[in-house]
């Protein structure tokens, strides 16, 4: 199994506060990795960290095999390193057609394409009612995305992320803001799009372990800026004091 | 609205503008110069505005680098074309721009308007203290040139503007209108759009925030001397007040009127400001308090301009025949 991500002995400190430290881990191919802990743990850090929005005060993230330090987000998608957000990101004023484009024109490296014509494009065109059909946007393609339902503005993040043909898929708590009914539909569109697009990776940021125990292959815990756990989901849940480090705390709040 | 609507209001317009000459008086066709050289720098400055969401209030700076421009090479070298004045000032102002625009793309919003609004400023004071450069208030004056080589030496001034150069100028707008119509329906102007709607999300896409936004402030320059050498040519002089930072407020104001959200906005709100200010000159002192109203109409009323308010009404006339 090879390494496509990695943290070696990552820190992060702000100031003089360290909100995650010594932490190495890392996301071989086929693997499903959920990151769980409660908040404060430095989950969010670890993301970015792991995106190359932060640097790290101490350590190293690779992809593939090559630092990410001070990449930036362009290359990194170049590498085939992807990113949802937390919170719904879209352009409100762009049609699901042209969000997705976007992202495919990246994928084909046409974004320096000054003159030449967008509508006609056979190759983006294809491209882009593929990942509209992958993720049930089919009906929507013209539609302006700021007049999308919560749900379909989710699946549309989601579904540009994914036009750019990721090797790994960074998701940062892909289901909040959208209703419980439908969490477990918007992962499972997820995972079958992973599988048939030939992502090698997906990184998991949840609070909601229902969503954890259903899909990942490994669990990662985080606690005050350290690594808890690094077990597969059967041995992590048969842990009592493990689950109530993680949720217990998150009940407090 | 769709492509061939589109195509079909540029031709109607096209057309018309074409025609113009044969029907209107002498003074209205020169009055269309300087709507073509305002049309042609807004076309690039709403690429920077209306497609990428940036707001410069220095805008004039480079329409002033075109009309200094055209002075520079008319009357100092002695260049006779105004093709090649054309291609030696878009030149010099992308070369200007370059180092401008790569510290002001840094900041969005008003941190952009106010450091655009800085460098036009300090354009404008350097115009009007070097003297021995420049000019100074007086400015620099812009000899007759030829234009696609030929110099109309038969026709005066004022026949020569009413008569070939006005198509010249027309020639002119419908270049720059094809070229920026392909530049915002490219990737590349997709991506512009993106990252003027949400930068963070379009960089995850792989939108280079900071480098398309510098090249959208260079064109959107160049184009702008392109204009600024259209209007000193017809008045003969590059003045200073083209640079004032009113000029660059009037850029704002015509973006503004003819609707920024629209590709055809620019040219409109170019034309009907120059039409307005015009009429309201010659009917009262007050004219900058009528337009200033009309302004705050505008943005109140009908925030997407004229040509938002015209598309409004086509729909609801489509709607109503169906």
């Amino acid at each position: 199994m090879s390494v496509l991500l990695e943290t070696r002995k990552v820190g992060k400190s702000f100031g003089s506060i360290w909100v995650l430290e010594d932490f190495t881990m890392a996301v071989g191919e086929g693997e499903f990795v959920s990151v769980v802990g409660p908040n404060g743990a430095g989950k969010t850090t670890l993301v970015n960290l792991l995106t190359g929005l932060l640097e790290p005060s101490a350590g190293e993230v690779l992809f593939m095999g090559e630092t990410i330090t001070g990449v930036g987000p362009v290359e990194l998608t170049d590498r085939g390193l992807a990113r949802a957000f937390q919170l719904i990101q879209i352009f409100p004023r762009l049609t699901v057609k042209e969000t997705i484009a976007a992202a495919v024109i990246s994928r084909q490296r046409k974004r320096w394409r000054l003159f030449s014509r967008l509508t006609g494009d056979d190759a983006v065109d294809a491209r882009v009612k593929e990942v509209a059909e992958i993720f049930g946007l089919t009906t929507r393609l013209e539609h302006i995305g700021g007049t999308l339902s919560q749900g379909e503005k989710k699946l549309l993040d989601v579904a540009s992320t994914f036009a750019l043909d990721p090797q790994v898929i960074l998701l940062d708590e892909p289901t909040s803001g959208v209703s419980t009914g439908e969490k477990h539909g918007i992962m499972k569109t997820l995972i079958a799009a992973a599988k048939r697009e030939g992502v090698k990776g997906i990184v998991l940021v949840e609070h909601d372990m229902d969503l954890v125990a259903a899909y990942s292959s490994r669990i990662i815990a985080l606690s005050e800026g350290r690594m808890l756990a690094d077990l597969p989901p059967d041995r992590f849940f048969a842990d009592p004091h493990l689950i109530e480090t993680v949720i217990g705390k998150r009940r407090g709040h | 609205m769709n492509r061939s609507a589109n195509v079909l209001i540029a031709l109607c317009g096209v057309v018309a503008l074409t025609l113009l000459p044969l029907v209107a008086p002498a003074y209205y066709v020169g009055l269309m110069i300087p709507v073509y050289g305002y049309a042609i720098a807004l076309l690039g400055f709403n690429l920077l505005f209306g497609y990428t969401g940036l707001l410069s209030f220095g805008h004039g700076m480079f329409l002033g680098i075109g009309a200094y421009g055209a002075a520079i090479m008319s009357s100092k070298l002695g260049v006779r074309s105004f093709e090649l004045t054309l291609v030696a000032v878009m030149a010099a102002s992308t070369l200007i721009a370059l180092p401008i625009g790569a510290l002001c793309v840094r900041y969005i919003g008003i941190f952009f308007g106010m450091l655009t609004l800085a460098f036009g400023m300090l354009f404008h004071s350097f115009l009007f203290k070097f003297y021995y450069l420049t000019g100074g208030d007086s400015g620099m004056r812009v000899a007759r040139m030829t234009i696609l080589g030929l110099d109309f030496a038969r026709y005066n001034k004022i026949e020569f503007l009413a008569g070939p150069f006005y198509y010249y100028c027309l020639g002119l707008l419908v270049i720059t209108g094809l070229v920026m119509w392909r530049i915002v329906h490219s990737p590349f102007g997709l991506h512009l759009r993106a990252l003027r709607d949400n930068p963070l999300k379009a960089e995850y896409l792989g939108a280079h925030v900071h480098r398309f936004r510098l090249a959208a402030f260079v064109i959107s320059s160049a184009l702008g001397a392109a204009g600024g050498a259209v209007l000193g040519f017809r008045v003969g002089l590059a003045d200073p007040e083209l640079v004032y930072w009113t000029q660059s407020g009037q850029l704002v104001f015509m973006a503004v009127l003819g609707g920024f959200s629209n590709f055809f906005g620019p040219i409109i709100g170019a034309l009907t400001f120059t039409l307005l200010q015009d009429q309201l000159q010659s009917l009262t002192e007050y004219w900058r308090f009528v337009l200033g109203a009309i302004l705050a109409l505008i943005v109140i009323g009908f925030p997407e301009g004229i040509a938002g308010l015209a598309g409004e009404l086509a729909r609801r006339r489509t709607r109503s025949a169906t």
